[in-house]
């Protein structure tokens, strides 16, 4: 621990630090651009730059290792000129348009401009001018006002894993440059809130919105099952953009594209009244008379003749409040597992990511079965490719070969490979032997098939043999794709013994034999065998459910509702009102509490906090919000089912688009016919 | 002062009269018993290198024996290398050319002595990518001396293993900053690195290095040879030896000459270049050390020694020892503003003040030609100057810096008549 001065201030700090944080932890305030905290350090901009005592020139303390006795002055002459400078230059060939550039008010060159800048120009000759770059419909640039920090270079090499943004030539005249290639990582948006100034902006952002006007809202992202934390920023009703929060045990501080660009698909396609379907047609209708028409419907219906399917998106409360209502109905015919994952609610840990997604940075083997994380969660693989340039972690993968942004170890498609592994026959299971802390993911790909279960029981077994669960480390993760299953499968949102999964309801409808159904924004199942039942869909966007819906009850998106919410591992978090839901639509539990009331079941909870009681009654899990809670590990694994040899398929087609809202977003689609159909759009002057 | 006689001349075929291979070599002392040198010990070579006081001759003049006994003495776990800096590209020095050219064989014994003395079994010689010549030389010279069993796995039956690598740059400037140089040889882009960590701890491939300038690697086994004392006789105390000089510009004979260090400039110019065009009274100034060192103008010239401390005390540097040398027909200004043109070209663009300082300082510099500029201005130009310097990654800030330093410093009314100059014709257009 060296002790060091910072401004005749003693402090004593950890290790391995560099003044610039030292100085930090001093509370001595230190201008920057080039560094940043998740980033190598390039030392570059030379904003940074403080006095140490007998050193003969000013360094980079963004730079230099903190070292014992070591005197720093941050408040000089000296210093106050050296960032004057600095900044001088950094602005003779900076363009003077912050009226018209998207970064106002949030640029960190603006800011510090004010704070350490000249009050005037010195420059008289020509500006620089640096001709536009193309980035993919994601990324606006303005090359002109770069300052080559080459923080973008930095976070595509190093946490994106792709090496398609670097900086050409060199002096006056570097640029930085794709070579008119769309950046293609799903992790692209993050290079704008990396860029400090305005050169890399948001596209479908641009010229929308002043900082200033935006109300932030904290919240937690529902793309995915990483439960990422982020801020919605709104005007009015709009959300106008999603930005990430920092949680060091969660996504760092990086969002995915589908969670940051998401924002017009809440716009459109929206169910913002009720409708019911009157000779075969939909029309609006007030919600009282939706809610006569179903409890028409319902009426003389048993229990076992209804059914529920909980979406990918929905909070907890709703698919607490769901459950209770199919209860005193008599029904127990529920269930959350739109794809037919084959997972158990019994035991906790059985459906959790276990190891927790930090505990990926202590893994050192893992792997990989019928999972593509690049997609499915992408901040997950992001703390694998951390993981993995440590050199620590070896990773093999059972399943699609896809290009996960690092190496592995291919070691087969499907099942057989599986068993392979579990009876050591693979070479890949030496690793797993050797390893002292290994993990295996199972994707959705391995478990929402017929022999999910046999896929799963192996999985256990494999758990078992390699002891992937030891003392102070558990290494079963299930990687999950709906950021609702997991708070589903803790409010047992499976059917009852003598309940019907999916599959089975959808089977039973075809035959007749269920009479309704009750869709709570469930979208990724077969709507068409659902044609001739009575269909209530509860929802938010005109999507495959309200298709089939008889009734249609307009709800509200993750923005427009105080939500629960728990991660692929467990943790429990709260989602925030962000903007009012559109027109007539209302926040989702209190449609199905207005609802039972309706049918003379009225629910016992008034209120959000008595709801939210009820959930703690009816899993602790709950109580504990930003914790993972408990999970008691169980390593029995059932023989019976029979498994299978077809090789596992990916769960997600099409990152841009798996869900109502991405579907509805003309920014995931402009994606999609970039990224996924390969429809380059660059304008590369010899393209036709 | 007496000249250095023709026997302590380290660099016996600077001029190329003889055989450059390896028979000329040998019959120059070349390769004579290096077994018995290497046999000394890696201690006590560095021993002897210090005691020599021999100082880099690449430009900074850091002791090379102290900068020897930097690299970390048994390390199973990383190779050790010596990297030769011959990337020679400082406008007005020429002398690493000479040595490579027609004495290619000193330089790799030395390399054999340097690299020994630093525990690395592996030599990259990073040449100019201009000099192909030269290049085609040194490839050469490896190949005969591998084949006569003088690098190989038991280098001169030293029981050493040692080789030596040539490898040509593309034509940066940047890359004969040591850290640029590795990167660039790593295939990387040639932009010098954050120090610390220095090279001797984390260099080429991240394993100690040492990169090291060719004059410095190819006088050290002549100077084990022929002992410190000998070494010692020739400079002042603290910068001992000989050095090449670079001699060109307005001189009668150009020429590259070695000589002892501590020479005066006026001596040194008139005994070797056959004097100042025109005579020592046309002197206008001298560029003493290469183009990023101050000029000296002509009164301070008249008593100049040539060495390392007398030219930094006088607000210069030795540099590469390549002496510039302008006669009163100059147009100090426009020669500056060339200069700065050079800088300004070469800059990587990697750090903020030197990317765009020295674009800046050569724009103000062309309208100092003309005088299309305010008196005032000289003062911005000389602050801008103090902004880049020491605020860099790499001393290529500071050395565009210097030029223009030394213009105003000794020139400044000059730079104020051609202002005048200007203002006086516009208004007489007017």
């Amino acid at each position: 621990m060296p002790k060091l001065t910072i401004d005749g201030k003693e402090i004593e700090v950890a290790n391995g630090l560099t003044v610039l944080q030292a100085c930090e932890l001093a509370g001595a305030e230190i201008p920057r651009f080039c560094y940043h905290e998740r980033l190598s350090v390039a030392g570059n901009c030379r904003m940074c730059l403080v006095e140490m005592e007998r050193a003969p020139k000013p360094i980079a303390s963004c730079a230099m290792p903190v070292g014992e006795g070591m005197v720093i002055k941050t408040d000089t002459d000296l210093v106050k000129k050296a960032r004057k400078g600095v900044m001088e230059f950094l602005l003779i060939n900076h363009p003077l348009d912050c009226p018209i550039c998207d970064q106002g008010g949030e640029c960190d060159l603006q800011d510090q401009a004010m704070a350490f800048g000249l009050d005037h120009g010195r420059y008289k000759e020509n500006k620089r001018a640096v001709k536009e770059k193309y980035m993919g419909p994601l990324i606006k640039t303005i090359m002109t006002r770069c300052i080559q920090c080459t923080r973008c270079v930095r976070f595509s090499t190093e946490v994106a894993g792709i090496e398609e943004v670097g900086l050409l030539h060199r002096g006056e005249k570097v640029e930085i440059t794709t070579l008119e290639k769309a950046v293609n990582s799903e992790l692209s948006g993050n290079l704008v809130d990396v860029c400090p100034v305005g050169a890399l902006t948001s596209k479908p952002y641009a010229f929308n919105a002043r900082p200033w006007e935006l109300k932030k809202v904290n919240s937690i992202d529902v793309m995915d099952a990483v439960g990422s934390n982020i801020r919605i920023d709104v005007r009015g009703r709009e959300v106008l953009r999603v930005l990430p929060r920092i949680h060091e045990d969660v996504n760092e501080e990086w969002i995915t594209d589908k969670t940051r660009y998401i924002t017009d698909g809440l716009k459109r396609q929206r169910l913002d009244r009720p409708y019911v379907r009157v000779d075969g047609k939909l029309r609006a209708a007030s919600w009282d008379e939706a809610f006569a028409m179903i409890k028409d419907k319902l009426a003389g219906l048993k229990g076992s003749e209804i059914s529920a399917v909980a979406g990918d998106l929905c909070d907890a409360e709703s698919m607490l409040a769901l459950k209770d209502l199919m209860a005193n109905l008599g029904s127990e015919n529920i269930d959350c597992r739109q794809d037919g994952a084959k997972l158990d609610a019994s035991s906790r840990a059985d459906y959790l990511f276990n190891s927790s997604i930090a505990g990926i940075e202590e893994a050192d083997a893992v792997l990989l079965v019928g999972s593509n994380p690049r997609w499915e969660a992408a901040l997950i693989n992001t703390r694998l490719r951390k993981r993995f340039l440590t050199g620590a972690l070896k990773v093999g993968v059972i399943g699609e070969a896809v290009d996960l942004t690092y190496d592995y170890d291919y070691l087969g498609a499907g099942p057989d490979t599986l068993k392979d592994v579990a009876e050591g026959k693979n070479a890949f299971a030496k690793v797993l032997e050797g390893a002292k802390k290994p993990m295996i993911i199972l994707g959705m790909g391995a478990l929402a098939r017929k022999d999910g279960a046999a896929v799963f029981a192996l999985a256990k077994k494999i758990s078992k043999k390699f002891d992937l669960v030891h003392e102070g480390w558990n290494g079963f993760n299930v990687l999950h794709t709906a950021a609702s299953r997991v708070a589903a499968l803790d409010l047992g949102f499976v059917p009852g013994k003598k309940g019907l999964d999916v599959e089975a309801t959808l089977a039973a409808a075809e035959k007749g034999k269920i009479k309704a159904v009750y869709l709570l924004g469930a979208d990724e199942l077969d709507v068409a065998k659902l044609k001739d039942t009575f269909v209530v869909y509860q929802g938010h966007h005109g999507d495959k459910g309200a298709s089939v819906a008889d009734v249609i009850l307009p709800g509200a998106a993750y923005t427009e509702k105080n939500g629960t919410y728990v991660n692929t591992e467990g943790r429990v978090q709260l989602g925030r009102l962000a903007a009012f839901p559109p027109g007539e639509a209302r926040e989702d539990w209190t449609i199905i509490r207005a609802l039972s009331e309706q049918l003379g079941e009225a629910l016992p909870y008034d209120n959000l906090g008595q709801l939210r009681q009820r959930l703690i009654e009816v899993n602790p899990v709950f109580a504990a919000v930003d914790q993972i809670g408990q999970s008691d590990w169980n390593d029995t694994a059932s023989d019976k089912e029979e498994i299978g040899s077809d090789p596992f398929v990916l769960a997600i087609e099409n990152f841009y688009m798996t869900d109502p809202i991405s579907r509805s977003s003309e920014t995931m689609s402009a994606c999609t016919e970039q990224f996924v159909l390969g429809k380059e759009q660059g304008a590369t002057g010899t393209n036709g | 002062m007496q000249m250095l006689e023709d026997k302590d001349r380290i660099f016996t075929n600077l001029y190329g009269q003889h055989d450059w291979g390896i028979k000329g070599a040998q019959k120059r002392g070349i390769w004579d018993n290096t077994k018995g040198l290497v046999a000394l010990g890696r201690e006590e070579i560095v021993n002897r290198m210090k005691d020599s006081g021999l100082r880099g001759r690449g430009g900074a003049g850091f002791p090379a024996g102290i900068k020897w006994s930097f690299m970390p003495k048994e390390d199973p776990s990383r190779p050790s290398y010596l990297v030769v800096n011959a990337d020679e590209s400082e406008p007005g020095s020429c002398k690493d050319r000479e040595i490579m050219r027609n004495d290619p064989h000193r330089l790799i014994e030395g390399c054999l002595i340097a690299g020994f003395a630093m525990g690395a079994h592996t030599a990259y010689i990073y040449i100019r990518g201009e000099y192909y010549l030269e290049s085609t030389r040194l490839e050469a010279a490896v190949e005969e001396a591998r084949a006569a069993g003088l690098l190989g796995k038991d280098a001169c039956g030293s029981g050493w293993a040692f080789d030596v690598h040539v490898h040509r740059g593309a034509g940066a400037y940047i890359c004969g900053e040591e850290t640029a140089l590795l990167e660039s040889l790593e295939g990387k882009k040639g932009q010098p690195r954050l120090k610390p960590p220095f090279p001797a701890a984390c260099g080429l491939y991240g394993c100690p290095t040492t990169v090291t300038n060719v004059e410095t690697v190819a006088v050290s086994p002549t100077i084990l040879r022929r002992g410190a004392d000998w070494w010692k006789q020739f400079g002042r105390e603290n910068n001992t030896g000989t050095k090449i000089f670079s001699i060109s510009g307005h001189v009668n004979r150009p020429c590259n000459v070695e000589e002892a260090m501590s020479i005066p400039l006026r001596e040194l110019i008139e005994k070797h270049a056959g004097g100042v065009r025109g005579g020592w009274d046309n002197l206008l100034a001298v560029i003493p050390g290469g183009s990023s060192v101050p000029m000296l103008p002509k009164h301070v010239c008249d008593t100049m020694t040539m060495d390392f401390d007398a030219l930094r005390e006088a607000g210069s540097g030795l540099g590469t020892a390549a002496v510039i040398v302008m006669d009163k027909s100059t147009d100090v200004i426009e020669a500056i503003c060339r200069l700065s043109h050079f800088y300004q070209h070469e800059s990587c663009g990697q750090c903020t003040p030197c990317r765009e300082g020295t674009g800046w300082m050569f724009r103000l510099m062309q309208r100092m030609v003309r005088g299309e500029a305010d008196v005032d201005e000289i003062d911005m130009l000389w602050d801008v100057t103090k902004q880049v310097e020491g605020h860099t990654i790499c001393a290529l800030g500071d050395a565009a810096a210097w030029p223009i330093q030394g213009l105003i410093r000794n020139f400044r009314p000059e730079m104020e008549k051609r202002i005048e100059a200007y203002k006086q014709a516009r208004r007489a257009a007017e």
